[in-house]
């Protein structure tokens, strides 16, 4: 998570460490040169970051302080505790953590995010961001230019457009049935495989942007050698570009990771999280409670507890990073 | 097999163009050159060109599957009667498009989209710019801390907090108005939009705006006339990619905006089913495309730049 900032730190850490002001010639010289900038920040220089740290405070850190004590009342819509809302301590909590509801749920968010992320969209994204690198260049262009309509595509109308693909009379089956293959009925009979599929197709590119930018800084004289030293293709994608692009993995993993444990729209969409709760992850579960029961502070406590699950995840992922990459 | 090292120079390229060739990037495009042709150089034998003709072939067919609902959505649309699954239209007709050709079913959302993402997007870069020229110029304590929140309120799933902040609206009275939901978009945007602000602004030297300031500029004058149009390309995808990803959200105007008249594309597509009682599948594939052509316009406008803007932003740096 460190790189991100390597612009900054190589222009002002210099100035930070160097040759402390003890030395007279160092000072005369950081005077001329950086009489404004690259100068200390003051308070008058600060003035232009009003407007983002205003909206940041009153729109995001507000919200996030306020569900804090949201999680802990019997805040709801409608009915006891609409007119007049009381803390209600940790009930919410262990309501959670005692409704197998929540389980199922906090069971299908993992799964989906497993199958459809850390699997799905990260080893599809692998995949073809190394293909690009071997493939017919006019391949490589129409197939990537495909795969990243499908990520920028509205997430309602990819919803729709994965529903028609997986439904029983859809696309798939009349496929399958052409190919003289057994049709499927996913939708019905593994809901979240289903949607899974669909992240996978949604997301995908995002992991094949990532991986293609970080392989094309990978000299190539290192597969040459290898491949001189007798390695084969797999064997070289192993040992010598996975290794390389640890610090790009535990990155885009982290991130495909909070994006997925997030996804609202294309599931309430392709199923709306049903049939039988069997695709109903955590932000549908959360939706459910909140609005359709209209139990506010359980919804926020839920919220909280899908956080609880992604910082975890989180924290998981930086121990992946090389140490070199932390600091 | 030279492909990505292109986009790579492309994208470099493109940047220098706009930021005025800083050494580090004219480097990294000379070594993705030298070392392609090293890999030409090197000669191919029968089986590198069998692993290449495998790569091309397990690349068409994983884009085949992907083009299949892209397909669906294209062959629907022109086709009336169409169905769940992907045909090729009988007569292709533009019935589909006339029977949502009206200001209640299209124009009027695509409207309040393009109100609600544009002004999200405006509020959104204005305060990234402006926020990032500081953290971008100046030393301060805490700038890394600063920089790290940032980032990892970048992550922070916005789903997440919807209840507090619908809670929160219901109290101030915020919820159904359409500055209300353009201000939180805006915010719950801004995170990126400066990570990405500030990475393509530190790539802008800075010994052109000493001359500024020693001709007497201000610090907005010279953020004005001097950084913003060295960095426009940056600028420019950061720009789409916040309205990009504004346009295709669903679950915020979901929660904040209820009159119909105030609800944008992602609201009423959803709501289209249930609208017209049966599924008009043709017409729901129509409005798709309708709802869908900005953002796939202004990526064939930005080309694969954009794409490789936010995955370098997203993942190499971050």
């Amino acid at each position: 998570m460190s790189t991100p900032a390597a612009p900054a730190t190589r222009r002002s850490e210099p100035a930070a460490t160097a040759p402390s002001p003890s030395s007279p010639q160092s000072r005369g010289r950081r005077r001329r040169a950086g009489t404004v900038l690259g100068d200390r920040l003051t308070l008058a220089r600060a003035v232009p970051m009003i407007p983002a740290a205003v909206l940041l405070l009153l729109f995001m850190a507000g919200p996030i302080l306020y569900s804090l004590y949201l999680a802990f009342t019997d805040s709801a819509i409608r009915g006891e505790g609409a007119a007049d809302t009381s803390v209600v301590g940790v009930e919410n909590f262990t309501d959670a953590l005692t409704d197998p509801a929540f389980w199922n749920s906090a069971g299908l968010t993992i799964v989906f995010t497993v199958v459809s992320a850390v699997i799905g969209q990260n080893l599809m994204g692998l995949l073809l961001a190394i293909l690009m690198e071997r493939a017919h260049r006019g391949v490589t262009f129409v197939v990537t230019a495909v795969v990243v309509a499908a990520w920028i595509l509205p997430e309602v109308v990819a919803g729709y457009l994965l529903y028609t693909f997986f439904a029983g009379d859809g696309s798939l089956n009349a496929i399958l049935s052409t190919l003289g293959l057994p049709t499927q009925d996913l939708l019905y009979t593994v809901p979240i495989i289903a949607v899974a599929f669909a992240n996978v197709w949604r997301g995908s590119a995002f992991s094949m942007l990532v991986y293609s930018a970080a392989l094309s800084g990978i000299d190539s004289d290192i597969h040459e050698s290898a491949a001189v030293d007798g390695a084969g293709p797999l064997r070289r994608i192993w040992s010598v570009t996975v290794p390389l692009l640890r610090p790009a993995i535990a990155t885009n993993l982290m991130l495909i990771t909070l994006q997925t444990l997030s996804v609202f729209g294309l599931i309430f969409i392709m199923t709306g999280g049903g049939p039988a709760r069997q695709s109903q992850t955590l932000p549908l579960y959360m939706y459910e409670q909140a609005f359709s029961y209209g139990q506010l502070g359980y919804g926020t406590a839920v919220a909280l507890l899908l956080l609880l699950i992604g910082a975890v995840a989180s924290l998981a992922y930086l121990r992946l990073l090389p140490e070199e990459e932390k600091r | 097999m030279t492909s990505a090292a292109e986009t790579r120079s492309a994208t470099t390229a493109a940047e220098e163009g706009g930021a005025g060739a800083s050494g580090g990037a004219g480097r990294r495009v000379r070594d993705v050159g030298a070392s392609g042709a090293g890999r030409l150089a090197g000669g191919r034998g029968p089986r590198r060109r069998l692993a290449d003709a495998a790569a091309s072939a397990t690349m068409v067919l994983i884009g085949a599957i992907f083009l299949v609902p892209l397909l669906w959505v294209v062959l629907a649309s022109f086709n009336t009667e169409a169905t769940l699954s992907v045909a090729w239209p009988d007569d292709w007709s533009l019935g589909n498009f006339r029977a949502i050709w009206n200001a209640e079913t299209t124009f009027r959302p695509l409207a309040n989209s393009l109100l609600l993402c544009g002004g999200a997007t405006l509020v959104t870069m204005t305060a990234a710019v402006l926020c990032a020229y500081p953290m971008s110029r100046y030393r301060f304590t805490g700038k890394r801390p600063l920089l790290l929140t940032v980032i990892f309120s970048t992550g922070l799933p916005i789903t997440a907090v919807m209840i507090p902040v619908y809670s929160l609206f219901v109290q101030v009275n915020l919820v159904d108005s359409m500055l209300g939901a353009i201000l939180f978009l805006g915010a719950s945007s801004l995170p990126y939009a400066i990570f990405l602000t500030k990475g393509f602004m530190d790539a802008v030297p800075m010994e052109i705006e000493q001359c500024a300031w020693t001709e007497g500029a201000g610090i907005y004058r010279a953020l004005w006339s001097v950084v913003m149009p060295l960095m426009r390309s940056g600028l420019s995808v950061a720009t789409i990619f916040t309205f990009v990803m504004m346009w295709g959200n669903f679950f915020v105007p979901f929660m904040l905006l209820l009159s119909p008249e105030k609800l944008p594309a992602a609201v009423t597509l959803y709501t289209f089913s249930s609208q017209y009682g049966q599924v008009a599948y043709g017409q729901l594939a129509a409005f798709s495309i309708f709802y869908s052509l900005p953002v796939v316009v202004l990526y064939l406008f930005m080309g694969r730049s954009l794409g490789t803007g936010f995955a370098a932003a997203g993942g190499v740096k971050g």
